[in-house]
């Protein structure tokens, strides 16, 4: 362990030992992005390699990953899990995990090479010339220091401020990055503050020391769509105003769009493709980026049928391809690809890793899929509904104290809809909305505190347990995660066979067996799956599973619970596609809750928004999204990026200002008069009941 | 914070009731009791009558139901009762053997905080170097190394070294600090010792999982210090499991001392303990048994207060 104390002589020799920044004068000069692009890059990072050693194996994670960031340029890093693209950016600040190695390549950074950088000269440029800003806000501050300390270290370690001066400056950054009452807020613990709020702290460390560039590793993963836009604008803000070069790494193609100058596509540890965003979106000359672009719902656009999904599933990083590793879900592979392709100059400008992207740029390539199905109507919905839900309403009691009154947290308040057979209806809101609540109230996996839950006639809401389950052979979950969902010490063919043997239907185990293996086949998955446990699969098989296990006892409604967010882009499109066609086979109703209101778009037929445990606005999905009325999904829509970068251009993004209230003191009349753009004195005043605007569009707003 | 701790306190009570229920009727239930144990240790032959009359005077003859309204009462007035063997209070006789064995606990406690944490913290720090593999085999061995035989280890190697024992008369600490150490140091190192192997595990392995968390990458990505991570950001975090076993094993201590007080001739709590049950003194045996458990129900309290002033997110009305 190294003793140093840093003191400001330090810092100071620094300075004198750095060259005198080429960087600084362009950035002083110049801030545009166009103009950027031709200056000296800030950072340079060739042909990077890093390998994960392990007793056992030797993985490499990333294989020749080259980047260039110029002064104020905003770099979006895309790519699926398992891509490289975190490992390829905690390379630059050095902070990889003790198994990592970096046996091959150079970074640059303003003319230092920070690869052979000793770790103190290293110290100093971390948290001083280049920041980082991590995906979880929830983790990535000690929960035991306040957060005035966890911001004022960069400023006494490296610029040698006194605590004062720190102090200071550490109130004038929580200012910069919008939370009000700075004083008083460096005083407080990360438990104090909300996600957003946390990931605005996080922002405020890495601006402390005026660094040159930020990395943010999945900055809004974790938060939601309206706080996510409010993060992401406060960067792109204040990288424009103070000439701070970016680079985002997501997965999120709306982002990069809204936010991007240029993109790198990560795909199994290397670089597929990179250029300018505009180009990269338009006329993309990989095949991994087409299918990319192909598999993502848009928000604004009706649904023409399916989604075009990459098949297959990316190789793990344990597997070594000779050749390109994206050749074996490619649709137009050739033999020549089982070499490594070089990332050569395309058309467009860029770099491609593909040796056929003369043949994609001179259009001989179209995307197709092979179980391309165009259907896209929506049921008829003159049916009797499968299930309807009347006046739901679920308080939870919470206490404060011993001897302290009890409060209720209003979580779902006199919620009302019904689903037709073969019918998906979407729900869609931010967390803590009360929409996960409504799922679980309908699996009676809660009991609702008022309100009926109608399903084939019965209400579920004061049956006894014995009928429940009998009915709870036709009502079934897919859950979020597949990762903590599937019980790990059954293999999948337990899993699903459980539900089989719970209601006694298969007779024989022979006869579950093979249940078990037309159902693998039915969502996909090889008959051996079978004798596989769930951590050896994979985050998007694991979910059909999930699907399996659901189905197998043939229930006639399915609530997903955000079933597809915790899937990467192309897997995501696979899972939306099979419960779609299961749905056409089997004339199954989903209740499908999502906060991603382009997935919701796509699959649902009808949409409901919730705000606060209320219904807001109800109607079909391409009116919701096309003539909203309600002002919370106007603002909903507008926060979600759209994949398309002329589209965002002509977009001027309203935000929500501020954040949810809590549902312990909810605001009086309508719930979102606090955030709501338009609200008045009236709306104060009385809760708006729903009414029906248009036929079948119905809205909570006087204003409408 | 004042509320939170007399609510516990408050709530202390029925623990109390149900552990003084348990003790005095379980006590009875056995076969047995002091009158017999003390006229017949004296291998005199004794009448019917002499038994009667030794039990009338120590109130055994009456229904259990009066015999434990009448403790209770004490109770009531904190007044533990008197021991039916020598027929001192109770408080007297734990009293002076309370001070010897409360500050073996403490020294020992201490004695295992100094090297546990320094030495958890190397080992996580050098994992997987030869660091941490002696530090795991000190760890392993104080586990396996009953405390007893590292006394008697003690001793004979005073006898070889220096060929004297430590005193056999107890002095307390604010008559002769000197004389009082240097009775009392050997039977807390050999006690401490496993004190120590216990939590330099639980500091290694908590120490190692924080050093894993996400704040820790943050801190780095700051440019912080190695050594200002482990102090500042890593060893607070870690240190709150270490928290809940300091304070269980010290309360432990104060009654689980009663072999290395036989090896090291004290005239401690344990041996008091293991006495009074020989003897059937019921009444010594209560008193000691409600002295651990007030001991426990404090000790617990100090660990969550502790836990509360080490972790903002732990708060107490």
């Amino acid at each position: 362990m190294t003793e140093r104390r840093h003191t400001p002589a330090a810092a100071v020799a620094r300075d004198a030992l750095g060259s005198p920044t080429i960087g600084e004068a362009v950035v002083a000069g110049e801030r545009g992005p166009a103009s950027a692009a031709s200056a000296q890059p800030l950072l340079s990072v060739d042909d990077l390699h890093v390998n994960f050693a392990t007793d056992i194996v030797t993985v490499r994670a990333v294989e020749g990953f080259s980047l260039q960031v110029s002064p104020g340029e905003i770099v979006a890093l895309v790519g699926e899990s398992g891509s490289g693209k975190s490992v390829s950016a905690h390379s630059i600040m050095r902070l990889l995990p003790r198994t990592g190695r970096i046996p091959r390549g150079r970074i640059m950074f303003e003319g230092r090479d920070l690869l052979a950088l000793p770790e103190e000269q290293m110290r100093d440029v971390r948290g001083r010339e280049i920041a980082m800003i991590f995906q979880e806000p929830m983790t990535s501050l000690n929960p035991v220091l306040p957060i005035g300390l966890q911001i004022i270290e960069p400023l006494q370690f490296h610029l040698g401020m006194t605590a004062q001066q720190a102090n200071a400056r550490a109130a004038e950054l929580l200012r910069l990055v919008g939370i009000s009452d700075p004083e008083q807020r460096l005083k407080q613990y990360p438990h104090q503050f909300s996600g957003g709020m946390r990931q605005r702290v996080m922002i405020a460390i890495g601006l402390a020391c005026n660094p040159k560039l930020i990395i943010a590793d999945e900055p809004t993963t974790a938060l939601d769509v309206t706080i996510q836009a409010q993060i992401l604008e406060l960067m792109k803000s204040l990288s424009r105003d103070l000439g701070i070069a970016l680079i985002i790494i997501t997965h999120n193609l709306g982002i990069v769009a809204r936010y991007a100058h240029r993109v790198v596509v990560m795909y199994s540890g290397r670089v597929v493709e990179q250029g300018d965003a505009d180009a990269m979106f338009h006329r993309p000359r990989h095949p991994y980026t087409m299918g990319l672009l192909r598999s993502v719902p848009r928000l604004d656009r009706p649904r023409t049928g399916q989604l075009e999904t990459i098949e297959g599933l990316p190789p793990s990083a344990a597997d070594q391809l000779p050749g390109c590793r994206f050749a074996p879900r490619c649709p137009f592979h050739l033999p020549a690809c089982d070499t490594p392709p070089p990332l050569a100059p395309t058309d467009t400008g860029g770099l491609s890793a593909c040796i056929r992207m003369q043949d994609i740029a001179a259009g001989k390539l179209a995307w197709k899929r092979a179980d391309a199905a165009t259907w896209s109507d929506t049921p008829e919905e003159t049916q009797q509904p499968v299930i309807s839900v009347r006046g739901l309403t679920k308080h939870f009691p919470v206490k404060t104290g011993l001897l302290a009154r009890t409060h209720q947290v209003r979580a779902v308040e006199d919620v009302n809809f019904a689903v037709g057979p073969g019918e998906t209806l979407g729900l869609v809101g931010e967390s803590g909305c009360g929409k996960s609540t409504v799922g679980r109230l309908i699996l009676r996996l809660e009991n609702p505190t008022m309100g009926s839950i109608e399903f084939g006639g019965r209400n579920l809401a004061d049956m006894s347990r014995a009928e429940l389950k009998a009915m709870r052979r036709k009502i079934q979950a897919v859950f979020q995660d597949p990762y903590s969902s599937l019980n790990p010490r059954m293999t999948t063919g337990q899993i699903i066979a459980e539900p089989l043997k719970v209601y006694g239907i298969s007779s024989s185990d022979a006869a579950a067996r093979e249940r078990v293996t037309s159902l693998l086949s039915e969502v996909g998955l090889r008959p051996e799956t079978a004798e596989r446990y769930p951590h050896q699969l994979s985050g998007g098989q694991r979910q059909r599973v999930g699907i399996a296990r659901a189905l197998a006892i043939e229930p006639e409604f399915i609530v997903c619970d955000e079933a597809v967010s915790a899937l990467d882009v192309s897997i995501q499109g696979q899972i939306v596609n099979l419960l779609e066609s299961l749905q056409r086979k089997r004339g199954l109703s989903y209740l499908f809750i999502a906060h991603d209101l382009a997935v919701v778009r796509h699959i649902s037929s009808r949409i409901v928004v919730m705000y606060l445990g209320r219904v807001m606005e109800t109607a079909d999905r391409d009116e919701l999204c096309e003539r909203p009325l309600h002002p919370y999904t106007k603002l909903l829509l507008d926060a979600a990026p759209i994949p398309d970068p002329k589209v965002e251009k002509e977009r001027a993004p309203r935000l929500i200002k501020g954040e949810l209230p809590s549902p312990l003191a909810p605001p009086t009349g309508c719930v979102f008069h606090t955030r709501c753009p338009i609200a008045t004195a009236e709306c104060r005043a009385d809760i708006p009941a729903l009414r029906e605007i248009r036929p079948g569009h119905t809205v909570a707003c006087i204003k409408v | 914070m004042f509320r939170y701790v007399a609510n516990r306190l408050l709530l202390a009570i029925p623990t109390l009731i149900g552990v003084a229920v348990i003790t005095f009727f379980v006590l009875r239930v056995l076969p047995g009791d002091i009158v017999e144990a003390k006229l017949r240790g004296d291998g005199t032959t004794v009448t019917a009558d002499v038994i009667e009359r030794e039990r009338a005077r120590l109130g055994l003859d009456k229904p259990r139901s009066e015999q434990f309204v009448d403790w209770m009462k004490g109770l009531a007035r904190l007044d533990l009762g008197n021991s039916m063997w020598t027929g001192r209070p109770v408080i007297e006789e734990v009293g002076a053997r309370f001070e010897i064995t409360f500050q073996i606990a403490l020294m020992a406690t201490l004695i295992g905080c100094f090297i546990a944490i320094p030495l958890g913290t190397l080992a996580a720090l050098h994992r997987g170097t030869w660091i941490d593999t002696a530090v795991r085999v000190f760890a392993v061995a104080g586990l396996a190394v009953p405390s007893f035989w590292l006394g008697m280890l003690i001793i004979l190697a005073m006898l070889w070294s220096i060929g004297t024992l430590p005193p056999l008369t107890f002095t307390p600490i604010w008559q002769n600090p000197a004389a009082n150490l240097w009775q009392l140091i050997w039977p807390a190192l050999a006690v401490g010792y496993r004190f120590a192997a216990v939590l330099t595990r639980i500091v290694r392995s908590s120490l190692l999982e924080v050093l894993g968390e996400d704040y820790i990458r943050t801190a780095r990505a700051k440019g912080v210090i190695e050594s200002v991570i482990v102090r500042r950001h890593a060893l607070r975090n870690a240190l709150l499991p270490a928290v809940t076993v300091i304070g269980l094993e010290f309360a432990f201590l104060l009654g689980g001392l009663v072999v290395t007080e036989q090896v090291f001739s004290l005239n401690g709590l344990g041996k008091l303990f293991v006495q009074s049950v020989a003897r059937h003194d019921f009444t010594l045996i209560q008193g000691m048994v409600m002295l651990f458990a007030t001991f426990y129900i404090v000790t617990n309290l100090v660990i969550d207060l502790v836990y509360a002033a080490l972790d903002p997110r732990v708060r107490y009305q």
